[in-house]
């Protein structure tokens, strides 16, 4: 515990918790759509920005924003259409985004340090500066996703009937994709742009096993993002890991326990509580 | 109480330059309740989504409420009933905020839910028989159950037009009758209606007028057809709502 008297640790937890809070009540939205791996996608995209940032001597965050919010507009654009080949398109849009993001970072004068910085999250180096940034978006990227959560429920639930609603279903698609991007580029420094999916998806996962609406699975997959997040960074620095991956790993884990848990309890249920013998469906025809 | 609802002129639709819809005029006034009849492929669907702006029209014009598809904003004066729920990703969501969504064509996107919006849910979902289940995920329902479920999403907003999607296909007895209910309240309460259907079964006496569209033109227009064939059979059950190869009666004259 002492280490957190550090004002570096305090950082540290205090940006994994806005990013433990904040990920999952976008991520719940993608899941939804069936988008839960575009966090990752984006995240290749902001790489190429971190490269260029470096390259540019400009920062890389800020590059990173832009990279990844073109990249998710781009996906968002691709998905829209609905063609067959999206998929591939995505493909090459991540491949491409990491392929380059090592290029850029390798011409710079940058060490394999400051990469693996932003591929596997670098908490402890967080600036008040950088910490200031992490705050802010983090607040906004919350305040819109629960404010506006009956128009982007009704938007990612049936993106038809939102249509026929009237909604502005394509300014409401931008923004979760631009979310997504602001997103991704604020949790690289806490969990690195290779697992910043998790912390969208894993919470979300874990949460609906047990819910029963969509409110209430936000609700819960915003606390265990808060749980991982705070949990990660005391065993990173109890056990001395790595910050990223206790986060994510502690994320995991829950989801392992409340699926395990989840599982028994059912088996439990169905022992004491007999089902009605199931009624038959009626005869379709009659056989004399 | 004539005023037109909904004019389509000479609209035609085409997928990949395959036209599904050839030359279709129709039109529904305020308070009738138009069943759009005809085989599958025939180009039903297709016709109610042109209506709503969900597929595009490649000739003709589209007016609803005296305006022009393009220009219509009015959205929250339709009810749309799609076919069925989407799957989703899997999160789970109660009927009570599934058919919570159905006001937000009311209210707006920024403006959080007020008291009129809690009893107009409340209403709709007491209409189609739901209220018990507000809370249940839709995930746990009967298919016919989401069916109602839907439809309540629809009447939550209110509408003066419903556009329902196939509302009966495969949808059990029950949810049926429920369904037959909720919409003979709609229309006792000035509510005009456009609905694509297969086989009217319980419908047939709230139907005011039907249009066969067969091969994307349409074939008759006007009273209710008595069905053909072997769908005339007093005992005729349709137990095959998604069967391409149709055999011949009703549609094939």
């Amino acid at each position: 515990m002492e280490l957190f008297q550090y004002p570096y640790m305090q950082r540290a937890l205090i940006g994994a918790l806005v990013i433990g809070l904040a990920a999952p009540a976008l991520g719940i939205y993608l899941v939804q759509r069936r988008l839960a791996l575009i966090g990752d996608g984006v995240g290749h995209v902001a790489l190429t920005g971190v490269g260029a940032g470096l390259l540019l001597n400009r920062s890389p965050v800020l590059v990173a924003v832009i990279a990844a919010t073109i990249g998710a507009i781009a996906i968002e654009i691709v998905r829209a259409r609905g063609r067959t080949s999206g998929d591939l398109a995505l493909a090459l849009l991540f491949y491409g985004g990491i392929a380059g993001g090592v290029l850029l970072v390798g011409l710079s004068d940058a060490t394999s340090a400051n990469l693996n910085a932003y591929l596997f999250g670098s908490l402890t180096t967080i600036s008040p500066a950088d910490l200031t940034t992490i705050a802010v978006l983090g607040a906004a990227i919350l305040v819109t996703m629960i404010g506006l959560r009956p128009a982007l429920f009704a938007v990612s639930h049936d993106e038809e009937y939102a249509r026929v609603s009237g909604l502005p279903v394509r300014t409401l698609n931008l923004l979760i994709a631009v979310a997504t991007a602001v997103t991704v580029t604020i949790a690289m420094r806490a969990v690195g742009v290779l697992l910043i999916s998790a912390l969208m998806v894993v919470p979300v996962a874990t949460a609906q096993q047990v819910t029963r609406g969509f409110r209430s699975t936000m609700a819960a997959a915003m606390a265990l993002g808060l749980f991982a997040a705070g949990s990660g960074v005391w065993v990173a620095a109890t056990a001395d890991t790595a910050p990223g991956a206790s986060v994510v790993l502690v994320a995991i884990a829950s989801f392992l326990v409340v699926a395990v848990a989840g599982a028994v309890w059912r088996a439990v249920r169905r022992r004491t509580t007999p089902t009605a013998a199931p009624t038959p469906e009626p005869h379709e025809v009659v056989l004399s | 109480m004539t005023s037109p609802v909904i004019t389509v002129e000479h609209g035609v639709v085409g997928y990949d330059g395959r036209p599904v819809l050839r030359d279709i005029s129709l039109t529904v006034t305020a308070g009738e309740v138009v069943a759009i009849l005809g085989a599958n492929g025939s180009g039903k669907s297709t016709l109610i989504r042109a209506v709503l702006g969900l597929v595009p029209i490649s000739a003709g014009s589209v007016t609803l409420f005296d305006r022009p598809l393009r220009r219509f904003r009015q959205w929250a004066r339709i009810g749309y009933v799609p076919q069925r729920l989407g799957a989703g990703g899997g999160v789970p969501a109660t009927v009570r905020e599934v058919v919570a969504s159905g006001r937000l064509a009311r209210r707006g996107v920024l403006r959080p839910p007020g008291r009129a919006d809690r009893s107009a849910v409340d209403a709709a979902l007491g209409a189609v028989g739901l209220a018990a289940r507000a809370g249940d995920p839709v995930s746990t329902l009967s298919g016919g159950q989401q069916q109602r479920t839907l439809i309540a999403r629809a009447l939550a907003g209110q509408p003066e037009l419903l556009v329902l999607d196939e509302p009966t296909a495969g949808v059990d007895a029950a949810s049926q009758e429920a369904f037959a209910g909720a919409l003979r309240d709609f229309v006792g309460d000035g509510g005009t209606v456009l609905l694509v259907a297969h086989e009217l079964g319980p419908l047939r006496p709230v139907i005011s007028r039907a249009v066969v569209v067969h091969e994307g033109r349409i074939a008759h227009d006007g009273a209710v057809p008595d069905p053909a064939g072997h769908h005339a059979e007093p005992d005729h059950d349709h137990v095959h709502p998604h069967c391409y190869d149709e055999p011949a009666g009703l549609w094939s004259n």
